[in-house]
């Protein structure tokens, strides 16, 4: 936090060496107010304001009485929260993993050189920007079970046809599937990075030695991407636990609440029933589910930091 | 030589394969916005119809009032990001140059934030304040997603600009603000951009906010093209069309900007770890 860097006092030694005038360091902190006050506004506002709905008793056009914890009492013992986390742990593991493996494939063939690599590369990254409602409504369509293209091209290899979104068993895989077609990209971009850092020569020697492909993955590629791949084994955990616009868009939660993930619920339970205070509630043990999960995973990749430079 | 060539011939159809998913929907979402309701539901499908239904853009634009909505994106995505940019850039700086790389830890916790946790207490202070019709709810609540991004990105940036040119301006009498505007802006040039147009991305995209704070008037475009799915109408062509004009403009400038969004991206995943 200090403002006097090392650079500087660097400076200021010379100057005063130099017989010159001693400056001071110059002030940073007015660049950054503005948007310290903008942050705190519609960031740590929502936040603190959050935190003190849960401990209310509040539905929106009723009156709001203190609650203490009530709200969060009830969410212990509501089975449809518990389905809903589960649900949100299902769908993150399975977003991770897909697009983890994909991604990383994806990445290792975007490195090596081929014809046509920078128009395939720009056509692969683009689902990643494409607007997560326009793309939900088109992967509908096409889930559709009678109409959809989805069946058809299944029916072509001979598998019989799925109901897609539409059915409770087989909802959270098929959403996971526009989830994984969207993301992989990301990964893929995050892997190609450390991929790039990545020094030819123990590849030249291991070859030497007489390494196949995979050994040369295994053992040389994978421990030098590792700190990359967690990187986004973070950010894509993050993304899938709240994701909203993809499953929200194209399944409600539904059928029922097969596919109602946390997310889901706080909104069903803050805009459509309007209660403000569990949702609150919810917001608040969402928010603590997440940042926990996202130190944790933080920390192995501090882990792994260590552990790489003690290898070098 | 030959091996060398049949292994790069190899790799071109496994990033084909890989691609494919990508390239099918594409297609795919152009071919339904552009067949008529029996086309669309023909068994087999047909990818490329006989008579191609242009009638489907003219009528997203004629019956959903798509013009007000676009020009609601505009401004809302507009004016969110030229506010993030007018309070991020000199944040960036700001954080870059006094090394307080942990107020940074406050930008990462609000990227792991679920929108909806910002919806709330919002939705209530935007209500007793009054301001619900109009698009500037919207236009705040952007500035949750624009803002961290820009800082964000700038911080990054402004890391790897050298401080020499700033320290001989400072040692010459130069001000905070004069070295920020004339020495250290210029040479950043290139990471504004970046953070322009992920900022533009992102806010473009967005479709939590405005599910919540739009009223009729106020939709954005990801809003009323999910209405059109719920509400308005079923039928393919014209829904295909509308999300297509959706998502356009994000797309070309993706094509466009592929290299800037790249870099952007991957700095800011690998520094936002």
């Amino acid at each position: 936090m200090s403002a006097i860097t090392p650079e500087r006092t660097g400076v200021t030694t010379q100057a005063i060496e130099g017989g010159q005038p001693v400056r001071l360091a110059p002030n940073y902190w007015p660049f950054v107010v503005p948007a310290l006050v903008v942050v705190g506004a519609v960031i740590v506002f929502p936040w603190a304001f959050t935190l003190w709905m849960s401990v209310n008793r509040w539905t929106l056009g009723q009156s709001r009485s203190f609650a203490g914890m009530e709200n969060y009492l009830r969410l212990a013992s509501d089975a449809r929260f518990w389905e809903s986390l589960w649900h949100t742990l299902t769908y993150t593991f399975l977003s991770v993993a897909a697009p983890m493996v994909l991604g990383t494939i994806a990445a290792l063939i975007f490195d090596a050189r081929f014809p046509l690599r920078g128009l395939l590369r720009a056509v692969f990254v683009m689902p990643m920007m494409a607007t997560p409602v326009a793309v939900a409504l088109v992967w509908t369509m096409m889930f559709h079970p009678q109409l959809g293209v989805l069946n058809y091209l299944l029916s072509l290899v001979g598998i019989p046809a799925q109901e897609w979104i539409f059915n409770a068993n087989t909802v959270i895989p098929s959403l996971v599937a526009v989830e994984t077609w969207q993301w992989t990209p990301l990964v893929m971009l995050i892997v190609l990075g450390g991929l790039a850092s990545v020094p030819r020569e123990p590849f030249e020697s291991a070859e030497i030695d007489g390494a196949n492909v995979w050994q040369q993955f295994r053992y040389l590629t994978l421990p030098m991407i590792a700190p990359f791949l967690m990187i986004a084994v973070i950010i894509r955990s993050i993304d899938a636990l709240k994701s909203f616009d993809i499953i929200y868009a194209m399944t409600q939660g539904g059928p029922g609440t097969a596919s109602e993930t946390i997310n889901i619920y706080l909104y069903n339970t803050a805009f459509s029933y309007y209660d403000i205070g569990y949702g609150s509630a919810m917001a608040v043990v969402f928010f603590v589910v997440i940042v926990a999960l996202s130190f944790i995973l933080l920390m192995l990749r501090q882990r792994s930091r260590w552990i790489d430079q003690e290898g070098k | 030589m030959s091996s060398r060539i049949l292994n790069r011939i190899g790799l071109f159809f496994a990033a084909l394969v890989l691609v494919s998913p990508a390239i099918l929907f594409f297609l795919w979402m152009i071919s339904l916005s552009l067949k008529f309701e029996i086309d669309n539901g023909a068994y087999p499908p047909i990818l490329i119809p006989e008579r191609l239904a242009w009638s489907n853009y003219a009528k997203v634009f004629e019956e959903n009032n798509f013009l007000l909505y676009l020009w609601n994106s505009v401004l809302v995505t507009g004016t969110a990001t030229l506010l993030a940019l007018l309070i991020g850039v000199p944040a960036g700086y700001g954080i870059a140059r006094l090394k307080a790389e942990r107020s940074a830890v406050v930008i990462m916790i609000a990227r792991m934030t679920p929108g909806l946790s910002y919806l709330i207490p919002l939705f209530l202070l935007f209500q007793w304040l009054g301001i619900l019709g109009t698009l500037w709810p919207q236009i705040i609540i952007h500035l949750v997603v624009t803002v961290p991004i820009v800082v964000w990105v700038m911080i990054g940036y402004f890391e790897t600009t050298p401080m020499e040119l700033e320290e001989a301006a400072n040692i010459d009498g130069a001000s905070a603000w004069q070295v920020f505007r004339l020495v250290a802006l210029p040479i950043a040039k290139p990471g504004i951009v970046v953070a322009f147009i992920l900022s533009v991305i992102f806010s473009w995209n967005n479709f939590v906010f405005g599910v919540v704070l739009a009223s009729r008037e106020t939709r954005t475009l990801p809003v009323a093209v999910y209405n059109m799915l719920s509400y308005e109408q079923v039928s393919w062509g014209p829904l295909a069309a509308a999300a297509l004009v959706v998502t356009l403009p994000v797309l070309v400038l993706t094509m466009f900007a592929q290299r800037q969004i790249v870099a952007g991206l991957t700095a800011g995943a690998v520094k936002g770890g």
